[in-house]
């Protein structure tokens, strides 16, 4: 059978305020736990919410970013549960009445299509604490230092058909806030949490399957891989003729399985009700314009800017203009490097590549924008080959020196250029390669040469010390062979 | 010294007929010995009171008194005091000490007056005889002498009857539902309730957040005057408090009442009410047609849906408001919780009384899925008809009058049994809670040797307009001057 998968998400966006949004304690994350918690945090009798403003704010500008409508008398609601990382026995958020209403985002597939997204709504809500389950002897303990933390939740429609839709809707959503400044982006420490509601349906059916929600995806990568796990597995069960289960389940990347964390029957009955202890917020033209004027350039916009400025294609601009870091880190290559095409290419290639690897963010960046120009600078004007680069690269992402020119200098990865010098050395070869070159001469299919031109590229490199410019050996080569 | 109101008292420390520090220790004296039969104290803060007149002696002397610097008061045991237990009657908050002070709490120590103790009250503030108190019920003094033991009222029951007994010239008190006004009527004194917002909520123990309104309580208009001068204002800290200028409430208690509009809701002289006890109201609001204001009868159609609306409202917010105590952080914990869930069901099924327990029952499920439209969503539409009614009423008249209670105070277990009983103490009271208007109950006499509580219900903001009413009224009798044998 044949299965159309549905994907929608739900995305917590940590804002990046200073304080909570709630009380006056402050939100830096990795404090000594508990140090970050005021009688407010720990919902001591008698004490009051009083709303941030600036938690208002960022919110207001996400939804212009997504272009969506703004509640003018948004509502605060409280959602009922008994939990310990939970202070006050519920947590304050919205449901009737969310801040930013529907809105869209266009996505860049692969295949250069645009896709749009809907955003059904985004709504603000505080964080909870964290129970910690280690070191306790068979306790729990509680950190309230996260309790407060001002969150958005955005819920988008079930709009994405595969994984890498739904990773680059998380990744515009990504470049988004983070173009915002609404929000540090990290993944790994949960700032921007992604959860992922899955289902499938047999092709062109207009009914929706069961859907499940999968939590805890800490990088975009095991987001893919959950739910590409997800899917084979709700395809398993439906073609044995089995039910999926309406539940939440909980991925572990690093074994890439999923367990069960709830059903929808252990579900709890939340009873929302309006908070009495907050008037509904009410947001007038003047703040909506006002933060709209504070809108910085947004990765559409910088994509536009991309394609024109530097005469990038829609793919690599798309990537590039996702992510602010990324896009800053580009621009002073870019700059720098003279070649925009050739940073473009270092950036997503071995810049990302080696990114990936670590589990990094560009933030975390060894190197800075402006050394990978001074490297684009060298390639360009053929003073290294792509080999030396990868080279002088590794020194700089090492620490073993912060200079280019310094590297090449030192590792004597300068190539030689000089055509008479690298004829002379063609000549050698190719005199003691007599069979090779006969072959070659025979060959009709000038695709076939081209492959046996490889084989006399080695013994070129070798006899160069691997400081020969490749592009001038192939240049020579050819014209011997062939003349 | 005892009769003397905080007035008079603030008068006697000014022109140094006697110190603070001996006002203080012959109050602290008194309130040892005469509380043992009321039980009107939870904590009696003896040391820090002593030490607060030693400070407050020297203010004046500094010349910087306000007119409440080392006047003795006391606190309704639901507002937080950085330091003193805050148990709001309950087992479940018995070892609580705040590290902070309620808005109000610190309001009062800013002007210096000192606090001799916590007074008693219902248990979360749910009730109306002080009898759900987990420190035991307290007794009103009146009808004492007659060897009854009577309640008096609730849930501010502690404060009403030190007042009443003269332990204290004032207290601090809140009202949900009447928890001010229907303890100030069956113990014989003046209190007010403030239009909802006009003092902060900030650090007082919540038990419904859209009803509860701090306020005041003391013999004479005039102290609630110069306690709500103290108390009144906007509070960064509390979302719902109102940022509008606080006048002084003591500068329009002077002013005639000539032309006053008197409105007289026909529902609120109906009912359950005794021939008796209308016959007293009716008399007080007579003596207000001879200071010049004039009377007529008026409607509030709604009036029969306030104590359904009510107790759906509020217990739905109790049920919420108290989730937070979970034994996890302060408080009651049981004893060897074998895992969260037991943590959690024993700490609060041996933590909280009877009636806070029924309200977080009937709360839920009025919130619960599937009758939330029913319940909750019904009754705020009735609490929208309610709030109509008045703001109707008052654009034909000034204040609306009423009897503060159906009846006199009763004898101690005669209601405990069936709790919708308790629940029609409040039938006169409750609506102007759902409505957040302000209202005030003043003495206006006795039936078979019990007080007699006038209500005087004003528009939203009319606190001063209510005092004036209140004060004028006492010029011309001598209810609120009475004292229990």
């Amino acid at each position: 059978m044949q299965w159309d998968i549905v994907i929608g998400l739900e995305i917590h966006v940590q804002l990046a305020t200073r304080t909570k949004i709630f009380s006056g304690s402050s939100t830096a994350y990795g404090a000594e736990p508990n140090t970050q918690a005021n009688a407010v945090d720990l919902a001591m009798p008698g004490t009051l919410p009083v709303p941030n403003e600036q938690a208002f704010r960022y919110a207001v500008m996400f939804g212009l970013a997504v272009n969506a409508e703004i509640e003018r008398r948004s509502v605060f609601e409280r959602k009922n549960y008994f939990y310990p990382d939970l202070p006050k026995g519920y947590q304050t958020t919205q449901l009737e009445r969310p801040i930013v209403g529907p809105g869209y985002v266009d996505i860049d597939l692969a295949n250069g299509e645009t896709k749009r997204v809907r955003i059904h709504h985004a709504h603000l809500e505080e964080d909870a604490g964290k129970s910690l389950h280690e070191d306790f002897h068979g306790m729990t303990g509680i950190d309230l230092n996260r309790a407060g933390t001002p969150l958005i939740e955005v819920v988008t429609e079930p709009d994405m058909n595969n994984a890498d839709e739904a990773v680059a809707c998380a990744r515009k959503l990504h470049g988004i806030v983070t173009s915002l400044g609404i929000c540090d982006g990290d993944m790994s420490q949960g700032s921007m949490r992604f959860d992922v509601n899955i289902s499938l349906k047999p092709k062109g059916s207009d009914v929706l399957g069961t859907r499940t929600e999968t939590k805890n995806l800490n990088s975009f990568r095991f987001m893919e891989q959950a739910i590409a796990h997800e899917v084979e597995r709700q395809m398993d069960i439906l073609e044995d003729g089995g039910t999926i289960i309406q539940e939440t389940r909980l991925y572990n990347g690093d074994r890439n399985e999923s367990r069960s964390m709830r059903t929808k029957e252990e579900a709890n009955d939340y009873r929302y009700f309006p908070c009495p202890d907050l008037l509904p917020v009410v947001i007038d033209d003047a703040f909506i314009d006002e933060a709209r004027n504070s809108l910085p350039e947004l990765p559409d916009a910088r994509k536009a800017r991309f394609m024109e400025q530097y005469g990038l294609n829609d793919y690599d601009a798309s990537l590039l203009a996702s992510d602010s870091k990324l896009a800053t880190f580009f621009e002073a290559a870019a700059e720098r490097g003279k070649d925009a095409k050739l940073a473009s290419n270092w950036v997503q290639g071995e810049f990302s590549a080696r990114l990936n690897a670590e589990e990094k963010s560009v933030a975390d960046s060894p190197i800075t924008g402006a050394q990978l120009g001074d490297l684009v600078v060298r390639i360009a004007d053929n003073t290294i080959s792509s080999a030396g680069a990868k080279k002088v690269f590794e020194a700089l992402w090492t620490g073993e020196n912060d200079n280019v020119d310094a590297i090449i200098d030192a590792k004597g990865l300068k190539q030689v250029s000089d055509t008479g010098e690298l004829e002379k050395m063609v000549d050698e070869v190719l005199a003691s390669m007599p069979d090779q070159v006969a072959q070659y001469q025979q060959e009709s299919d000038p695709k076939k040469q081209k492959k046996m031109l490889g084989g006399f590229m080695g013994p070129l490199m070798k006899a160069s010390k691997g400081q020969g410019n490749p592009k001038l050996f192939n240049e020579i080569l050819v014209k011997k062979l062939g003349g | 010294m005892h009769n003397k109101s905080v007035a008079e008292l603030s008068r006697e420390l000014e022109s140094g007929k006697i110190s603070s520090v001996e006002l203080i220790r012959d109050y602290l004296g008194r309130l040892k010995t005469e509380d043992e039969q009321l039980n009107s104290f939870i904590t009696i803060t003896e040391e820090q009171a002593l030490a607060d007149a030693h400070a407050a002696d020297e203010q004046r002397a500094a010349g910087k008194a306000t007119p409440w610097t080392g006047v003795p008061f006391a606190h309704k045991d639901i507002f937080c005091t950085n330091g003193v237990a805050t148990t709001c009657g309950s087992k479940m908050l018995a070892n609580f000490v705040p590290p902070y002070d309620a808005t109000v709490t610190a309001n009062f120590r800013k002007a210096g007056a000192v606090c001799l103790g916590k007074t008693n009250m219902d248990e979360f503030a749910m009730g109306s005889s002080t009898e759900s108190s987990y420190f035991g019920a307290t007794t009103n003094p009146w009808g004492l002498s007659r060897g009854e033991k009577r309640v008096p009222g609730g849930s501010s029951g502690g404060s009403a009857a030190a007042v009443a007994a003269r332990l204290v010239p004032a207290a601090t008190a809140t009202d949900t539902g009447g928890s001010i006004r229907q303890p100030a009527a069956l113990c014989g004194v003046t209190g007010l309730k403030p239009t909802y917002g006009r003092v902060s909520r900030y650090g007082m123990v919540a038990f419904a957040s859209s009803l509860d309104q701090g306020g005041t309580m003391a013999r004479t208009a005039e102290d609630n005057a110069l306690m709500l001068n103290v108390m009144a204002g906007f509070d960064p800290k509390d979302s719902t408090s109102i940022d509008r200028e606080v006048p002084d409430y003591t500068a329009t208690l002077d002013e005639p009442l000539k032309g006053l509009r008197i409105g007289l809701p026909k529902e609120y002289f109906t009912g359950s009410l005794s021939a008796a006890m209308e016959e007293q109201v009716r008399s007080a609001i007579r003596e207000y047609e001879k200071l010049g204001a004039t009377v007529k009868e008026v409607s509030l159609p709604h009036a029969n849906l306030a104590i359904a609306a009510y107790y759906v409202i509020a217990p739905a917010e109790a049920s919420a408001n108290l989730s937070r105590f979970d034994g996890a952080r302060y408080g009651y914990r049981c004893e060897d919780p074998k895992d969260l869930l037991d943590m959690y069901t024993r700490t609060r099924a041996e933590g909280f009384g009877d009636e806070v327990k029924r309200r977080i029952l009937v709360g839920t499920y009025a919130l619960s899925a599937g009758y939330f439209d029913a319940y909750y969503l019904k009754a705020q539409k009735v609490r929208r008809l309610i709030q109509q009614d008045f703001i109707n009423a008052f654009k034909e008249v000034d204040v609306l009058m009423s009897p503060t209670t159906p009846s006199p105070a009763f004898v101690q277990g005669e209601k405990t049994s069936d709790p919708v009983t308790m629940y029609l103490e409040d039938v006169f009271t409750i609506a102007i809670n759902l409505a957040g208007i302000p209202a005030m109950s003043v003495p206006a006499g006795f039936v078979d040797g019990l007080p007699v509580g006038l209500q005087i219900i004003g528009d939203y903001f009319s606190e001063a307009r209510l005092l004036n009413a209140a004060h004028q009224f006492q010029q011309v009798t001598d209810w609120h001057q009475r004292e229990p044998q």
